[in-house]
């Protein structure tokens, strides 16, 4: 095993029980934190994989942002401290989860563990590739995405803000 | 790369992290003064007060660390870590020479954006295990600035970025001229402003606002770990200050930057520094609103416009 290997398995290894902890702890703050460890772990296995503009981008956008506002919307509704058992589901629902769980993680590992003997080649793509792809060949999709996140963006806005004429009682003009 | 330079290195990235901040701290103490008709701390080590800091420190050790009975013990007690650590491997792949960083990775200007958005997330924490409710509202305060004002400087380095046709910060040092002095400026200075913000320093200090919210975040702090976020405080200053040198006013560009070069990049980003300490004393505190609009309204348009200048400048080639 090369230290790269090394690398590759404890960044693994850590996104993988940050993965699992996040989904079964009963704390929702720490759910929200253990997400970050296993964005961080994705991360550090898509470094040691040499993409490092995906595995940047995905710790600025992702724990940056993303996790943030679920924080600021967990601390704005309700975070207790401590487990929160009014949300608990049932034994049911957990075996089902668990077992769906179990289900993809084999049908993955029933592909891809095959192919790790070394028939694949792990291909050096550089970040002016990935742009000249991005920009060039798939510029169109890229953009319609980008449209279509406007759009459910002034979606939310509109649903937001309300109908245009609020209640005379309270006042609040939207 | 040999075993004993990367411990060189190491060491070396750690040493700067530990004294540059002390330096910032102790210039804000002594220039704040002067400017408020103070002298400042006069007695610590003699000449100035210039042992202040020190003395601070070893105070904070002796103190009690408390836990509050009600604090989410692990969160409560990780989080100044998690504020401090990524400002260390932002300070660490900053160029300080022609040719010499700490730690020179391909996409280093990434780099230092992630870390320091990761930092961001020590204060998120503080603020809900402290089961306080003024570091609850100094948190939600927080998370809603930051998620405003990472937008502006990320344009901001991007736009940089895009003139120096790099992701490297060693790669725009090299790419730096003059000229960019004057097309860069919109940009440099959404930078810089987003940048206090990001650092939640006044003028935009309104997750501590200390006459509102007791100290924000970290009013539950004390000894040892409520100096750690002091000090991620002036490290993220000495961070974003050598990281608005590096990509705006040059870096080591100077003369004799060949013998010189750090002592320009040291000096530039002190004086950068200063700025900070500057419109800290300069500003009165803005209200929430005013702060979300200014992102918004001022900083993110701006800096769209700066990008769409940058990119004009490069196709046409100036």
């Amino acid at each position: 095993m090369t230290a790269l290997d090394t690398a590759f398995a404890a960044s693994a290894v850590l996104a993988v029980l940050g993965g699992l902890f996040a989904v079964t702890t009963r704390h929702v703050v720490h759910a929200a934190l253990w997400l970050v460890v296993a964005l961080l772990g994705v991360a550090g296995a898509l470094l040691v994989l040499g993409a490092e503009l995906v595995a940047l981008v995905l710790v600025l956008v992702y724990v940056g942002a993303v996790v943030v506002l679920v924080l600021f919307a967990l601390m704005l509704t309700r975070a207790p401290i401590g487990p929160d058992r009014a949300h608990a589901v049932g034994p049911w629902r957990a075996a089902g989860a668990a077992l769906l769980g179990l289900a993809t993680a084999g049908l993955l590992a029933s592909v891809l563990v095959p192919l790790a003997d070394g028939t694949v080649r792990r291909a050096d793509v550089s970040t002016t590739q990935v742009a000249g792809q991005l920009f060039g060949t798939w510029v169109w999709p890229f953009e319609l995405l980008s449209l279509l996140l406007l759009a459910a963006l002034v979606g939310g806005l509109a649903v937001a803000r309300g109908p245009a004429d609020d209640d005379p009682a309270t006042g609040v003009r939207p | 790369m040999t075993l004993l330079e990367v411990v060189l290195r190491a060491v070396a990235a750690l040493a700067a992290f530990l004294v540059l901040p002390l330096l910032v701290g102790q210039a804000e103490h002594k220039v704040m003064a002067h400017m408020q008709g103070r002298l400042g701390p006069m007695y610590a080590g003699g000449f100035h007060g210039w042992a202040q800091l020190v003395a601070d420190g070893v105070k904070f050790v002796q103190k009690e660390d408390i836990v509050p009975a009600a604090a989410d013990r692990w969160v409560f007690r990780l989080a100044p870590a998690v504020a401090l650590v990524p400002y260390l491997v932002a300070l660490a792949t900053l160029p300080v020479h022609p040719g010499v960083a700490a730690v020179e990775v391909p996409g280093s200007v990434l780099l230092v954006l992630a870390a320091t958005s990761v930092g961001a997330l020590g204060t998120l924490m503080a603020g809900w295990s402290s089961a306080n409710k003024y570091s609850l509202i100094g948190g939600l305060r927080a998370a809603a600035q930051l998620v405003s004002y990472e937008l502006p400087v990320v344009l901001a380095v991007a736009s940089v970025a895009l003139a120096g046709g790099s992701l490297s910060l060693a790669g725009l040092v090299e790419a730096w001229s003059p000229w960019w002095l004057l097309w860069q400026l919109p940009g440099a200075v959404v930078f810089l402003v987003a940048a206090v913000a990001e650092l939640q320093r006044p003028p935009f200090d309104m997750p501590v606002a200390d006459a509102e919210l007791v100290m924000g975040a970290w009013t539950e702090y004390t000894g040892l770990r409520f100096a750690f976020f002091l000090l991620a405080e002036y490290a993220g200053i000495v961070v974003m200050s050598l990281l608005f040198t590096t990509l705006w006013l040059g870096g080591w560009h100077g003369p004799f930057s060949d013998a010189l070069g750090w002592l320009w990049f040291l000096l530039k980003g002190f004086v950068v520094s200063l700025v900070v300490v500057w419109v800290r004393v300069a500003w009165p505190r803005l209200r929430e609103d005013q702060l979300q609009r200014m992102a918004w309204l001022w900083l993110v348009p701006l800096a769209l416009g700066q990008l769409l200048l940058t990119g004009v400048g490069v196709v046409v080639g100036w």
